[in-house]
Order: structure tokens, then sequence, then C-alpha cells
């Protein structure tokens, strides 16, 4: 398997020192009349945490949700990696394992369902209405205990809190572990506590695994502080670089009403909480979370 | 054909109320059928189809009626020919159209129903259709034993199959998407065994009551489980139980079987209220 060529087009200053690399080519999207993205290319490399950000309507889901292969799109997604056929990867290494993260769930909250049935129906053919495999629950209790969440193993899908419900659904989407991970972040419903802590995880999780991860988040201050790139994406890849390189752009001022591009020291990352977000712009993308949010 | 089951049950329930041949075929249906509307009921009340499932026992009404004119063939099996072509339709538009399901599910509803009335009535002689309005229990024969065992084995081998497709559907698409699960195919199946149960069970229990008997034991079933095994259990339970309980009734008070039955649901349906 030939090395992955070092074509980034200029939109990635790091070397590309990982073994897998995840091409994302001429991605288009169109409802209708509607363009919803256009030429959207990108490299995600392994082991990096990206964060794609953007105000709303700028396609971000969209763009996950097209990599998934459920939503049609013009271009390519390409997947190499050097030793062929990873562990746990499928058996095209084209075709990476995705794990995915939705930005919401769609369930009835009085639905009897629990933490385990859902690992149930999502890891075994055995219909989880006869039979609650051991195997899954031991493996379910292992994965859940690496995002702090085995506790939540028999609780109902209704009775967890946005955050918990967050952490279930990263250890589902680690179970098993994938080639590329997809987290498509809520806009609400999450403490900040909670949101820290998932940052945190999943910056564990990404140097234990050497995952490449996708994050789509509405938290400028922690992408500052644990996202390896960000990608501004608004329609297509506007910038595209480190955190501090994309929240310097003029084009991300425009749109967030960020001022970190004048604040003093010039990275944000020290910056917890988006002090120096400006909230006025009504753009935004909900990058500031009011307190008690 | 059914000796065996005669016999079964002169020994083991000795009782006044299984003496005639009707009553002893009309346990055996309940006991068959209500199984199913009980395994069928758990998704329909949590994927949030209880009015999309009302439809479908619309469509089987129109079903019927076709059935009845075309004639030559008997009723029932035009009824589930057209239920099902009625809810994989419906399922199809719900899923491509992006307004609002409800109003579709109610157009398509409304239209079935009217066009059923519109044929049974021709004529004027609605009076003696109207058994398809109420249902009579009682009045199940032994071919209809026959189809209801099969449509029994084939349901609970699709359910075995497509249950944690279907519960990971109805909690997202997206991710059931992502885990390689066809969500269309799964829904059309699924949409597909309730028309077929519906259609069938629809002559004893009427197209007034019917949608009552998928969702009731379900949404009992609902308040008092906490996982999928327990409310799939109690689910069916409860479902045998209202059926067996309000045939009994049914004999004993002289009065329709399928009523009795949806209001012994609905007792069990409170009580478990109040406890959640």
């Amino acid at each position: 398997m030939a090395k992955h060529e070092h074509k980034c087009d200029g939109l990635c200053e790091q070397h590309c020192e990982g073994l897998c690399c995840t091409k994302i080519e001429n991605f288009g999207v169109k409802f209708g009349e509607h363009t919803i993205l256009e030429d959207v290319s990108l490299h995600i490399h392994c082991g990096e945490l990206t964060a794609i950000v953007g105000p709303n309507g700028a396609g971000k889901s969209t763009l996950l949700r097209a990599m998934l292969g459920e939503i049609k799109h013009t271009g390519e997604l390409k997947y190499e990696n050097d030793e062929g056929k990873k562990f746990g990867a499928s058996a095209n290494k084209n075709a990476p394992l995705i794990g995915y993260v939705p930005q919401q769930l769609s369930f009835d909250v009085h639905t009897p369902t629990s933490v385990l049935d859902l690992f149930l129906v999502c890891r075994t053919r055995k219909p989880a209405w006869l039979v609650a495999s051991k195997n899954v629950r031991a493996e379910a209790t292992a994965i859940l205990a690496r995002v702090s969440a085995e506790h939540l193993l028999d609780r109902k899908l209704g009775t967890l809190s946005g955050g918990e419900l967050q952490r279930v659904l990263l250890a589902l989407a680690l179970n098993p572990i994938p080639d590329l991970l997809l987290l498509d972040e809520p806009v609400s419903g999450i403490d900040q506590k909670g949101l820290e802590l998932f940052y945190k995880t999943v910056s564990e999780i990404r140097k234990e695994y050497d995952l490449s991860i996708i994050l789509i988040s509405h938290d400028l201050a922690l992408v500052a502080e644990y996202a390896d790139r960000v990608i501004l994406l608004n329609k297509t890849v506007i910038k595209n670089g480190t955190p501090q390189e994309v929240f310097s752009h003029d084009e991300s001022a425009r749109l967030f009403g960020l001022s970190w591009s004048r604040s003093s020291s010039g990275v944000p990352g020290g910056a917890s909480n988006g002090a120096t977000i400006d909230a006025s712009n009504s753009n935004a993308d909900a990058p500031v979370r009011k307190a008690g949010e | 054909m059914l000796e065996w089951w005669y016999q079964l049950v002169d020994f083991v329930l000795p009782f006044q109320w299984t003496e005639s041949e009707f009553m002893k075929n009309a346990l055996l249906a309940i006991l068959l059928v209500t199984p199913l509307f009980g395994l069928l009921g758990t998704m329909v009340v949590s994927n949030r189809m209880a009015f999309f499932s009302d439809s479908i026992g619309h469509g089987a009404f129109t079903g019927i009626a076709l059935g009845t004119i075309l004639g030559g063939i008997k009723p029932i099996w035009g009824a589930i020919a057209f239920s099902i072509v009625f809810a994989v339709t419906i399922t199809l538009i719900k899923t491509r159209s992006k307004s609002s399901s409800d109003t579709i599910i109610g157009v398509f509803s409304s239209t079935a129903v009217a066009v059923g009335l519109v044929i049974l009535s021709f004529g004027g002689n609605f009076n003696s259709f109207s058994s398809y309005l109420i249902g009579d229990l009682l009045s199940i024969n032994q071919m209809d034993i026959a189809l209801l065992a099969i449509v029994f084995v084939g349901v609970l081998a699709l359910w075995v199959f497509i249950l944690n497709k279907v519960l990971l559907v109805s909690i997202s698409e997206s991710l059931a998407a992502s885990r390689g699960v066809n969500t269309l195919l799964t829904e059309i199946l699924f949409t597909c065994a309730i028309a077929l149960v519906v259609t069938i069970t629809i002559q004893w229990v009427g197209l007034l009551l019917i949608n009552s008997l998928l969702v009731l034991p379900a949404a009992a079933a609902r308040n008092i489980s906490k996982n999928v095994r327990q409310y799939h259990l109690a689910s069916v339970i409860i479902a045998v139980f209202s059926g067996v309980t309000g045939l009994i009734l049914s004999y004993f008070f002289n009065v329709s079987t399928g009523a009795s039955v949806v209001l012994v649901a609905a007792v069990i349906f409170f009580l478990t209220l109040i406890k959640r």
C-alpha cells in the first residue's frame, strides 16, 4: 500500500505522520434547488481531533451525513491506511468503519429502552426482546467505563441527562472501535461541566486508539483547547488550520463576531468560556453558552 | 381439523362458556392474534405510530369493500392485498415528504374509509356489511383459524428478525443508517406486518376498535417496563389477558366481544398509569 501522499493542497501545514488518512474529495450536496455543500475537500488524519465550526445552516451536519452515505452527494470519500486492513476495520480498506454520534435522537422519552438495549440492538442479531446477550453486556460495560458511564447500563434512555446520553452514544460509536469517528454535538441541553468531560474523553480516546475524529462543535472555547485542527465551514471550506489560524481568520470574525484575533495573546486557548466572544452577533451558531444552560 | 383443540379445551377448561364450538374457535383465535397485537403494539407506541396504524385499519376496510365487489374470491384476499399496498404507499410518502406526516396520513385515511363506505353502501344495502365496523368475533370459522395460524408463525418469525432494526430506527434513523440498517425496508416490513394482522382481525374486532387493540396493551406495558424484554413480555401478557377476559365477559353479559376486550385493556392501562 502506498504511503499517504502528502498532497494537502496547501491546506494543512502539519506533516501527515499518521499511517491512515481519510480524504473527502469534492463533496457537494443539493436539496432540490438549494446547494447545501459544494466543493468540500478535506484530509483527516489519524490521531487528530478535527473540529468543524460554522454558522447555522452551514451544512455541518449534512457533511457528516453525506460521509455516512445517508444523503446523496457528489465527490468521494476515500480511506487509506498503511497496513491495508486494520483490526476491526471493514474488509474494503477504502470504506472505513465509521462510528457516529448523531446530534439528537428522536425517541419517545417514556420508551422502555435501556442503555443495554441500545447496545444489544446495535451489536447482535439476536432479538433483543427475547435475549440479553451476556457478551454484549460485558462489552458494553467495558466501553461505557471508558467514558465514565458504566453506571448507566440499566437506566432507561429517557431518564438520562443530555451529557449522559452523549457519553452513552459516544461509547456506542466506539463499539466496535471505528476507523473514523463522527460526532455531531447537540446545540443545547448539555451543561458546561458535561461538555468539558465530553471533550476531555474524546481527546483521550483520540490518543488511545489513534482514531480520526471529526467533531461538529458549538463551543469555540473548548475547540480551542482540545482540537488539533479546525475547519470553518460555510457551504464550503472557508478556512482549515490550527485553532489559532482559523480563529484569527477574518472570515471567522465576520461569521462569529469573534474578537479573538484582536485579543492580546492571539491564542484563544486560555480563554475559557469564550470570554472574548461577542455575543451580539445573531449569526453566531451558539458559540456562547449562557450561564445556567 | 381442530378436534384436538376442542378436546383439549373440554379437558382443561370444562366450563359453560367453552361448551359451544364457536366459543372454542374464538378462544383459539384470541390466543393466536392477541400476542401479535402485543408484539407489534410495542413499536407502534414507541414510534408514535398510533395514528398511522389507525389509518392502516381504514385501508383494510376499503380493501374488504373492494374484495366484496370484485367477488369470486373471499373478500379477505382482496383486503390483504389492498391494505398492504396502502400501507407501503403511505410509508413511502411519509418518508419522502417533508410536510407533516400526520396530515398526509389523515388525507389517505379518510379517503380510504370514504371509498370503502361508498362501495359498500352502493345500492343501499350497507347494513349487511356493518359487521366490519364493529366486528363479530364469534363468526370465526376453521378456515379463518388456519389462516391465522400461518400469520402467527410468519409475524413471529419476522419479529425475531427485525425487532432490533425497528427499535434502532425508532431511536434514531441516522444512527440506524450508520449501523448499516436499511431504514426504509425495515419500516415497510414493519407496516406490512401491521397491515396483515389488522386486516385479518378487522372482521372480528371491527374498524372502530381495531387500533385500540394494537395500542392499549403496549401503552399499558410501557408504563411498567424498564427495558425491551419487560416491555414485550408485559405487552403480550396484557394483550392475551384482555383478550381472554374480554371473551368470557362478553359471553356472560351478551355484549360485543371486541368492545369487551378493549375495555379490559383500557382498565389495565389506567391501573398502570396510577402505578407510573
